[in-house]
């Protein structure tokens, strides 16, 4: 009889155990989606760089690329230390371009390609410009997005 | 009346007849009724002279406003049809004249018959009277003269190869000369080739590109790097300060063509540069001649070769997690990185020189290797969930058993 | 009570009557019965279709916290919710499978009362507040399918409000109404997410209601053949708690396999899929086969089928109203079949509803094979 009880006693204790743990099973997932993730949103109109103006003017080429959505980006600081963004990626045959504040073009080493600084190719292959980007700089934070027509 | 009414008609008719199209070009009266759909007159529509308002007799002379071939041949200032070495002074007539030029279209250059008198095609036929090789119709076309814009021109880029094909790839024709006419199809399988002719991309070169067009010759052997240059201008840059620029300059070696041949140009691959028989490498060096030549030439290749399978690798595990239906977006992005590094270390083939080869693809492999590691990380919470399902799982089983007993336990009562 | 603990459960009841008297329908409660016989394992159904859409409203909130509506957000913040938010992935995909078995749980339940003839008198009332509620889960359906706003959404969606256009009269203004415009478009998200977690929750609520309190009030539908017999001749089981313990092991049962389902095919299995895919592009050429979800399929082919012209009617329009007609015979059997309740058998009804079945059947299968 005692034998019963306990096993009884100790089966419900299970029960309640296991009754726990599937309210945990539930609630876990629940309360750990709740809590907001590292990057808060997903806007892929605009981006918000994780640069300042000062690390690009420290670049010895005066430009950084940055993620924008699906695509590579490519931010310079002109001479009369402008901000100009475009994307980064040649319209030629897709090699990522870069700032040549010597000559002050964006160059594209595979087949030398030529772009002025605001993306418009002027010598080369590449059979069209580079998309170009707004720049907005809010409280020393610099804000890419995308031109709205 | 009837009379009259008819004379009226038949007078009305011959005078519309000849007024037909106005008297400024009668030529085309008899031309196009006489030739076929293919003849200089009907072809003459899309000429560019003719666009730009130029009929027959502003080239062949004569007065436009009579009608009997007989009448115009005497007519003052007729000029007639040129013969095959006559032909470029009768464009140049023109072409050469800044002053007239600068009335028709201010942006054309007017140096063509000078850059063609110092090209091989010019040379032999004013010096050598030569009646076969070409002069400005043999490219240009004649009554249907298109400008390179124009994508039915014999001059637009994906044309002209054909254009100079027609001459310099006919065995028979050119049997007098000394020179091969196989080039029309080894630029055909060739990288530029295939870029040009069968994607229609115009930022490959034509004949014309690397050879001028009317002061074509063969790029000298010390210009050569410079004509490949004008688009490969980083590897030009990096073979110039190479140990190898000396060493050509001083053996009298073309540049770009001793290893990447001239008008066959494929692909490059990673064997071609390391000590192995099949690199163009062994072409001159050996393992004993005295340089560092080979070994450089090989520890390259291995550099190259490991930032390669890196990439493979990294891309093999990649696809492993998109497959298992993980989100890769981040890790996509870097191995368009590693894919650019790779460009950029092949490139740098160019500089021999493993203090800028080396650098570059480590820094390739090092990218990867986050790939592979992301990669594995997520394709482990993939078998996490699984294993989370499992656990689950194990715990709702058991509560259904422990329910389902309690169920049995109420009714047995 | 019978099965209670005591102790605090007590307590709180006592409490609890003494303020608002719930005594008598405690006990009214407590002495419902189910009945026992051959087919009574499908009265669990309606409780299924009950706890699956439980499950829609809890992931429908969490996926709340976290969607945008709008064409420059929806597709991103749906993709951030599976890569980014934590088990977001689990979530979304719960929802999707949910959403599909209780359309399917839906249909084999209102079947099952169909071939009972469990609509007869007193319960017709729940017969329609059923069909409406069917009704507003079809919707459900077809406007969250939309809300992903990625490629295979958009292009269901153009086609699916494409064949509200071709009903008479009211079509055209119909289609509008529901597009929020001539074309598919953000405005068409908007509305759609209007509809999707305001509209028809609200109305889902109130019919649902209704539906619950008839099955409460009026309990089980006993099998026809039971017509005539005593008392003593049948079986029953109590409601409290037998009929309820069973419930909720077949719940637990059905939230097992909906928790398999969403983490070994998060995306669907073969056809019936709903991967994120590619963000909506509207001047982008359509896919090769574009297709409806599952339960709007047999209409899509059966509407191909129609050749185009009958008589003098368009082929499309006259699919419309054969539906039309065949759907409002459905929805009004109770009052077709007025035989049911005095326990005539009938062998049309019975014709009409396995012709019913074998149509969608059929007419899904092929749909899927044709593409």
């Amino acid at each position: 009889m005692n034998d019963n009880n306990s096993r009884r006693d100790f089966l419900s204790w299970l029960t309640g155990l296991g009754s726990l743990a599937f309210l945990g099973s539930i609630f876990y997932p629940v309360y750990k989606f709740l809590i907001p993730p590292e990057s808060t949103e997903a806007i892929v109109s605009q981006v918000k760089l994780p640069f300042t103006r000062s690390e690009i003017e420290g670049d010895e080429k005066k430009a950084k690329t940055f993620k924008f959505g699906r695509t590579l980006g490519l931010i310079i600081l002109t001479g009369e230390g402008e901000l100009k963004a475009m994307a980064a990626t040649c319209t030629h045959l897709d090699c990522t371009v870069q700032h040549r504040p010597d000559l002050e073009i964006i160059w594209c080493s595979c087949h030398n390609g030529r772009y002025d600084l605001d993306g418009k190719n002027i010598s080369g292959p590449p059979p069209r410009p580079l998309e170009k980007y707004v720049v907005n700089e809010i409280k020393g934070e610099i804000f890419v997005s995308k031109e709205t027509t | 009346m009837i009379k009259i009414k008819f004379t009226l008609i038949f007078i009305g008719l011959l005078l519309f007849s000849i007024n037909g199209f106005g008297s400024d070009n009668n030529c085309l009266n008899c031309h196009l009724d006489w030739e076929s759909e293919e003849g200089s007159a009907a072809k003459y529509a899309r000429d560019i002279h003719s666009q730009k308002g130029l009929g027959c007799t502003e080239c062949h002379g004569g007065d436009p406003s009579l009608d009997d071939m007989d009448d115009v041949r005497d007519s003052k200032g007729y000029r007639g049809v040129p013969n095959h070495l006559e032909v470029p002074d009768f464009c140049a007539r023109c072409h050469a004249d800044a002053a007239y030029m600068h009335e028709h279209n201010p942006s054309l250059p007017v140096d063509q018959l000078a850059k063609y008198k110092t090209s091989v095609h010019g040379q032999r036929l004013f010096a050598r009277k030569d009646k076969k090789v070409a002069n400005c119709i043999s490219c240009h076309s004649v009554h249907e003269i298109g400008t390179g814009q124009m994508p039915y021109s014999s001059t637009y880029p994906t044309n002209l190869p054909a254009t100079c094909g027609e001459c310099h790839a006919d065995k028979e024709y050119m049997a007098e000369y000394d020179i091969p006419t196989d080039q029309l199809e080894k630029y055909r399988s060739s990288v530029h080739g295939q870029a040009l002719l069968q994607r229609g991309d115009l930022g490959a070169p034509a004949c014309n590109d690397c050879h001028g067009n009317h002061g074509a010759a063969p790029p000298g052997v010390a210009s050569l790097a410079a004509v490949c240059g004008v688009c490969h201008a980083l590897e030009a840059e990096l073979f110039a300060i190479s140990p190898h620029a000396e060493a050509y300059r001083e053996n009298d070696f073309p540049m770009c063509e001793t290893c990447h041949s001239n008008h066959d140009i494929i692909k490059p691959y990673d064997e071609m540069i390391g000590a192995v028989g099949s690199a163009v490498c062994t072409n001159c060096h050996s393992a004993d001649d005295g340089t560092i030549g080979l070994s450089t030439a090989d520890s390259i290749l291995v550099s190259i070769n490991n930032l390669v399978q890196a990439h493979a690798q990294a891309k093999r595990r990649l696809n492993e997690a998109i497959y298992k239906g993980m989100m890769t977006t981040d890790e996509e992005f870097l191995l368009k990185e590693v894919d650019q590094t790779l460009i950029q270390a092949r490139t740098l083939v160019h500089s021999f020189n493993m203090d800028s080869v080396a650098p570059k693809a480590r820094a390739g492999i090092a990218k990867a290797d986050t790939i592979i590691a992301n990669a594995a990380g997520l394709i482990d919470e993939y078998y996490f969930r699984r294993k989370g399902l499992g656990v689950a799982t194990l715990i709702i089983t058991f509560l259904a058993i422990m329910l389902y007993r309690k169920i049995r336990k109420i009714e047995s009562r | 009570m019978d099965g209670f603990q005591s102790g605090p459960i007590k307590n709180s009841y006592k409490w609890l009557d003494e303020r608002l008297k719930i005594n008598a329908l405690i006990e009214y409660m407590g002495s419902k019965e189910v009945p026992r016989h051959s087919h009574s394992i499908f009265y669990y159904l309606g409780g299924i279709t009950l706890f699956l859409f439980i499950v829609q409203v809890i992931t429908g909130i969490l996926l709340l916290m976290y969607y945008r509506p709008g064409a420059d957000s929806a597709y991103e913040s749906v993709k951030f919710i599976v890569s980014e938010v934590s088990f977001g992935w689990l979530i979304r995909s719960i929802h999707s499978w949910s959403a599909n078995l209780m359309i399917l749980a839906a249909f084999f339940h209102m079947f099952t009362v169909f071939f009972t003839r469990a609509y007869r008198k007193p319960r017709e009332l729940t017969w329609y507040t059923g069909m409406g509620l069917l009704a507003l889960s079809m919707t459900f359906g077809f406007s969250g399918y939309l809300l992903p706003w990625n490629e295979l959404a958009f292009f269901a969606t153009r086609v699916g409000t494409g064949m509200a256009g071709a009903i008479p009269v009211i079509g055209d203004f119909l289609m509008v109404i529901m597009r929020g415009g001539e074309e598919v478009t953000g405005a068409t998200i908007g509305r759609f997410f209007g509809l999707h977690v305001a509209i028809l929750p609200l109305l889902t609520t109130g019919l649902l209601t209704m539906h619950l309190i008839f099955v409460q009030r009026q309990g089980m539908s006993e099998p026809m053949h039971w017509a005539g017999k005593k008392r003593e001749e049948k079986k029953f089981m109590k409601f409290f708690p037998n009929f309820l313990y069973r419930d909720a092991l077949v719940w637990l049962v059905a939230l097992n396999i909906l928790a398999l389902l969403a983490v070994i095919f998060p995306d669907g299995i073969s056809v019936i899929h709903w991967p994120l895919g590619e963000k909506a592009d509207p001047f982008a050429p359509p896919p090769p086969v574009i297709r409806p979800e599952w339960y709007f399929m047999f209409a899509f082919q059966a509407l191909k089928m129609f050749p185009p012209h009958i008589w003098f009617i368009e082929g499309e329009l006259f699919g419309i109203i054969i539906f039309g007609l065949g759907g409002l015979i459905w929805m009004l059997i109770p009052l077709l079949d007025r035989g049911a309740s005095e326990n005539k058998p009938s062998k049309l009804v019975m014709t009409f509803g396995a012709f019913v079945i074998l149509f969608i059947v059929v007419m899904t299968i092929v749909g899927y094979l044709v593409e």
